[in-house]
């Protein structure tokens, strides 16, 4: 289990979830233009890790349905493109899995249009791929999907800029502190350069924490491509000096 | 020692979230039915720092029920509940979102204290790299409002930023991302 804050008068003991502000971007990043607007400019205040934090919702398996795993089913004809899996597990930082957790995954198609009315590149729909897919993490945190490789797609951040292939995770796990929206890349993509998305995240390890790994031992003969990607969300707080901060 | 596996970092929404069948759930707005007899309605409008809507933003809501009680197993107290609690509407053309929910109850906190009546938002969209999150609490709580521990933590001159408007029927929550009047955003 978590780690938990000592008992107190109240008899009321909750996990606490490790602070990751490294792993992450900073909001205000002046490469990525539309952050100009957008990212608050005050600094953040400290929410204490109370109930309504630690808590985070339930979403069952009535939200998934049959062919939500499959991307590649859901219309009446095979979507165009390399036909992929993207598998894995979902962790905390305690390397404990995240069991029973919704997963829910979008992307472009293997032209790199979005089926979206906003999606304005001049790449062709495919009738047959939506590129929406929804699953629940197993016992072991374990999820997978079948997918088609995304194409990579032009967007207006600067001249001639292109987004390197991905596909956009968004994770619950079981807290509100857990939550995490990211991006699954592949491995040696050629735009991860020029990328301000990508390049957001400073740390060179923590960015490689966003490629996924072609494997070849869950590739499957004669069908498809398979990428592993394992995702980690916060764990509990279990550095030396944390009973030392809670004492008092 | 081993090594720990490092938590994926985040990157944003960005602009496609709203596909068809995608993360705005037909029932996402909906944490209470109408059929619910204490059900409030709750909106706001989603605002960047040139004073203009967030047409492409994604709002989400975690809340306890009328009770105080959340359905969760890190809750230690007895109390158990099947209210949903999450709601998630992306925002309109015009930066607008809404939720039916109801009036949370108070919190009791690990070191004894009791928090005011809340709802948790995360503010994700195109443009934010990482979500982020500030609180909703409400107008007709002022005493519970006054020691509440994160609400008193903020500077006086923007509490006020931190409470829905009363509204015919509703309450009104607007979040800014930026400018004088910049929302308080914490961070979990
Ligand atoms: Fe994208």
């Amino acid at each position: 289990m978590h780690s938990r804050t000592p008992t107190n008068t109240t008899g009321l003991t909750l996990p606490s979830y490790e602070r990751d502000d490294s792993s992450h971007p900073a909001l205000a990043t002046p490469e990525y233009g539309s952050t100009r607007l957008r990212a608050p400019q005050r600094p953040l205040q400290l929410l204490p890790q109370n109930l309504t934090e630690v808590t985070g919702p339930v979403l069952g398996h009535e939200r998934v349905g049959a062919t939500d795993h499959d991307l590649t089913v859901q219309h009446g004809g095979e979507p165009l493109g390399e036909r992929i899996l993207v598998s894995g597990r979902v962790l905390d930082s305690d390397g404990r899995a995240v069991p029973d957790t919704l997963v829910e995954i979008w992307q472009a198609n293997s032209a790199g249009r979005y089926c979206h009315v906003g999606d304005q590149h001049p790449a062709p729909l495919d009738p047959n791929f939506s590129g929406v897919g929804r699953c629940m993490t197993d016992s072991e945190g374990n999820y997978r999907f079948v997918t088609i490789k995304p194409g990579a797609y032009p967007w207006g951040n600067h001249t001639n800029a292109w987004r390197p292939a991905h596909i956009h995770f968004s994770l619950f796990g079981r807290a509100f502190t857990q939550r995490l929206v990211t991006q699954m890349y592949f491995p040696g993509d050629p735009l991860f350069y020029q990328d301000p998305i990508f390049h957001s995240v400073r740390d060179p390890r923590a960015r490689e924490r966003m490629i996924s790994r072609f494997d070849l031992d869950t590739t499957v003969p004669e069908w498809a491509l398979s990428f592993k990607f394992d995702i980690v969300l916060r764990g509990s707080a279990a550095t030396p000096f944390e009973d030392e901060e809670d004492e008092h | 020692m081993t090594d720990l596996p490092r938590t994926t970092p985040s990157q944003t929404v960005g602009p496609f979230f709203a596909l068809p069948d995608g993360l705005p759930w037909p029932d996402g707005p909906e944490v209470v039915g109408t059929e619910e007899p204490d059900a409030i309605l709750l909106r706001g409008q989603l605002i960047d720092g040139a004073g203009e809507p967030v047409p492409d933003g994604l709002i989400e809501i975690w809340q306890a029920d009328e009770r105080g009680r959340i359905q969760h197993p890190d809750d230690p107290r007895d109390d158990s509940t099947s209210f949903r609690g999450f709601g998630r509407c992306a925002t309109n053309a015009e930066g607008r979102f809404w939720f039916r929910t109801v009036k949370p109850g108070a919190l009791p906190t690990p070191s004894g204290g009791t928090e005011a009546p809340h709802i948790n938002v995360t503010v994700l969209a195109r443009g934010m790299l990482d979500r982020v999150v500030t609180r909703i609490y409400f107008p007709d709580e002022p005493r519970a409002n006054a020691v509440d521990p994160v609400l008193s933590a903020v500077d006086p001159e923007r509490r006020a930023t931190l409470v829905a408007v009363p509204e015919t029927e509703a309450f009104r929550f607007d979040i800014r991302l930026q400018g004088d009047d910049e929302t308080p955003f914490f961070a979990v």
